[in-house]
């Protein structure tokens, strides 16, 4: 792992961070919605913690410069020109203000969750996974305004497709989501989250899967020079459940997805494929956590990471298996890029094991584009340039083609490698 | 098919070059003109695929001298993708993996870059795929090979049936096989000598590596050459890989010595 310079940060840019929140929840809370209470709460708690800073293990490597130069004020975002829906998808647009369900008719084995059940409910994700006083878990709760909360029954044949656009606007959009997996369930999820101005994009998913439940969830975040986005996706398994999560985020000023999974009593199934990319001057980062609190658990996992420009790429990928969870199987695959002298890529697995009897295997590489496949390409006339395209882009679509069928329509290696309109 | 007058396609002088610090290649003569085969043998080791890779102007080998004129031009000189463009064509002793990458997409690509030199239009999908479906059939492909990564989990003999599907694609002036022959069965081998000799034809020329003769029984060669130490040895005409079969490579450390000697008796 390389060493990061660190940089302490003025006594007038902390100052400066600190109002940013003050000015921020001066703006952003009242209000008279469902979630008024805990947004209280949760501002209470936002006030009375530090800003995350470098000397904070967690955010060592992550400057938080772009995310304080946001307009500390709510963002109505205008809605932006989209794709064509895929078959056998419904979408569902999230603006952080209006009810992203008005008006639609949702498929069999969907319902809203709503009053006092969504009051004791809201949360408990969070805190089963250890991400309640997460900083960027706490700005959520202290801005966001309505919440998608979904029961799902049996098995849903529609892929949900949940959709948010910053657009140019100034200032930060809250999302805040939650889906409860009764026993048996399965759901498709995609998040498409985008942006293009200087605004910041949170967005907190909880989702809990029942006994034997699935999810198979993907979420693609494509950003702007200037934009930030802060993604958390806490998910708690009951025993025979099967989570896939797939992301792939890329193009934000400050890009960061804290995937925070827990099998409550193990013996249930996790996949987590990711792909992030860091161009130009831009922060891409991931946090994941995976918790093992019972036996027989399985996680695989595979993060991948382009660096270009002065491009800076973290990885931390927390794997926690204590003395009861013993016959876990996990997996943890870090594969880097590196395609400038300039950029940088910081990769760390961070292993807790108590158990004994346990299978954990991880690794990482980190290398530049094969010369021996370049040449290869430029043997049958491919200009170097084209050739290194080539390559970049196999070494995206291993994730990219993983991403459920709704994400096509978006172009999802044309939009994260900036090869068309954002 | 040996024909005096015509034109030169591949002429190599006196060419030298090395990788990192170690010369390999000390003085490479060899003239190809159209129409003509070609076949380079010699023990593990001696230079042949350097050769090729030299020709195809890989990176990591270093010309430190002589010369090579491809069709009049100077040819080291040339990025790795213009000599392709220009017609000339390495097949890998051992193809690349490219995870990733569609095969389709891969061959599409090259196809159009070779077309572009040649200075034909450019293929859309769907005229590729039309092309590609009738070229496959020179190597007996399963189309089913096409919707892979390039040469990822591929047999080695599927991966040099990939290398030939590719030179019939992008036809060639002067292709330069490399051991296309080496982890081919019987059939395959049949299969792929029978593609070159139906790309062969009297505008363009063929260099084949390889070790064994029963190549040379279905693909008949012009001329026979014998590689050792970097350097051509000896050249014959097809008689010589007989006697190649025969008498093994003994004789060219004798013949080898002889020459290390002789610069010393001149200075
Ligand atoms: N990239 C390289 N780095 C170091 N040595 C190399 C490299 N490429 C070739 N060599 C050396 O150059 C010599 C010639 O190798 P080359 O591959 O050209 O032999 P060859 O005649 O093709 O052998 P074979 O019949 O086994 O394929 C060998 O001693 C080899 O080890
Ligand atoms: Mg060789």
């Amino acid at each position: 792992m390389v060493a990061a310079s660190l940089s302490t940060p003025t006594a007038a840019a902390a100052a400066a961070a600190g109002s940013w929140v003050a000015a921020l929840l001066a703006n952003a809370t009242g209000g008279a919605d469902a979630l008024a209470a805990s947004r209280e709460r949760a501002a209470q708690a936002l006030a009375q913690t530090p800003l995350p800073s470098r000397r904070v293990e967690a955010w060592r490597f992550t400057d938080l410069a772009p995310l304080t130069a946001v307009k500390p004020t709510l963002l109505s975002p205008a809605p932006g020109a989209q794709p064509e829906t895929a078959a056998g998808s419904l979408r569902l647009n999230l603006d952080g203000h209006s009810d992203p369900l008005a008006g639609i008719s949702l498929p069999a084995g969907l319902e809203p969750i709503g009053g006092d059940e969504l009051n004791a409910t809201l949360g408990q994700v969070l805190a089963a996974t250890g991400s309640a006083e997460l900083w960027p878990v706490l700005l959520n709760g202290a801005t966001a305004r309505n919440v998608l909360a979904l029961r799902v029954r049996g098995t849903v044949a529609t892929t949900l497709e949940l959709v948010s656009d910053a657009g140019a606007g100034e200032g930060i959009l809250p999302l805040r989501l939650l889906l409860v997996l009764e026993p048996e369930a399965s759901l498709e999820v995609l998040q498409v989250h985008r942006s293009s101005g200087a605004n910041l994009t949170s967005v907190v998913l909880e989702a809990r899967l029942g006994e034997g439940a699935e999810l198979r969830h993907g979420l693609l975040a494509s950003g702007a020079e200037t934009g930030c986005l802060l993604a958390t996706v806490a998910v708690e398994q009951a025993t025979g459940s099967r989570y896939s999560g797939v992301s792939a985020h890329g193009g934000w000023a400050l890009g960061r997805l804290e995937p925070r999974l827990v099998q409550s009593e193990g013996a249930a199934h996790s996949a987590l494929k990711a792909l992030q990319l860091a161009d130009g001057r831009q922060i891409s980062d991931t946090h994941s956590q995976m918790v093992f609190e019972g036996p027989d658990g399985r996680l695989e996992q595979l993060h991948k990471a382009v660096a270009d420009g002065q491009g800076r790429s973290v990885f931390n990928g927390a794997v926690k298996v204590p003395r009861l969870a013993q016959r876990t199987d996990a997996a943890q695959l870090s594969r880097n890029l590196l395609l400038s002298d300039r950029a940088r890529i910081d990769t760390k697995p961070e292993l807790e094991i108590v158990a004994d009897d346990v299978r954990c295997a991880h690794g990482a590489t980190v290398s530049r584009l094969e010369q021996d496949e370049l040449f290869y390409l430029q043997s049958r006339g491919i200009a170097a340039d084209q050739a290194a395209r080539l390559l970049l882009r196999g070494f995206c679509e291993e994730v990219l083609q993983e991403l459920p069928e709704a994400a096509r329509p978006w172009q999802p290696l044309a939009r994260l490698l900036g090869e068309q309109g954002r | 098919m040996i024909r005096p007058d015509a034109p030169v396609l591949l002429e190599i002088r006196d060419l030298t070059a090395r990788v990192e610090d170690q010369p390999i290649l000390k003085g490479v003569s060899l003239t190809i003109r159209a129409g003509e085969i070609h076949a380079v043998m010699g023990r593990n080791g001696s230079g042949k695929s350097t050769l090729s890779k030299v020709l195809a102007g890989h990176p990591a080998y270093t010309v430190t001298g002589g010369t090579v004129r491809y069709m009049g031009d100077d040819l080291l000189s040339l990025e790795p993708e213009l000599r392709a463009r220009a017609g000339l064509f390495l097949g890998f002793q051992y193809p690349v993996e490219i995870p990733g990458v569609s095969n389709l997409e891969f061959l599409r690509v090259a196809t159009n870059a070779r077309r572009a030199g040649k200075g034909e239009e450019e293929l859309d999908t769907f005229a590729f795929e039309d092309l590609v479906r009738e070229r496959l059939q020179v190597v007996q492909m399963d189309p089913a090979f096409l919707e892979r990564s390039v040469n990822e989990g591929f047999s080695g003999g599927e991966k040099k049936r990939n290398e030939i599907l590719q030179m019939a694609l992008l036809e060639p002036l002067v292709a330069v096989l490399d051991e296309t022959d080496s982890g081919l069965d019987i059939d395959a081998l049949r299969i792929v000598a029978g593609g070159v000799n139906h790309l062969a034809g009297p505008d363009n020329a063929t260099l084949l590596i390889t070790h064994y003769q029963r190549l040379l029984d279905v693909i008949t060669p012009d001329y026979v050459h014998v590689m050792a130490a970097g350097r051509i040895l000896r050249t014959g005409g097809k008689e010589l890989a007989l006697e190649l079969e025969e008498r093994g490579y003994d004789w060219v450390d004798a013949e080898l010595a002889a020459l290390e000697r002789t610069p010393a008796e001149v200075g």
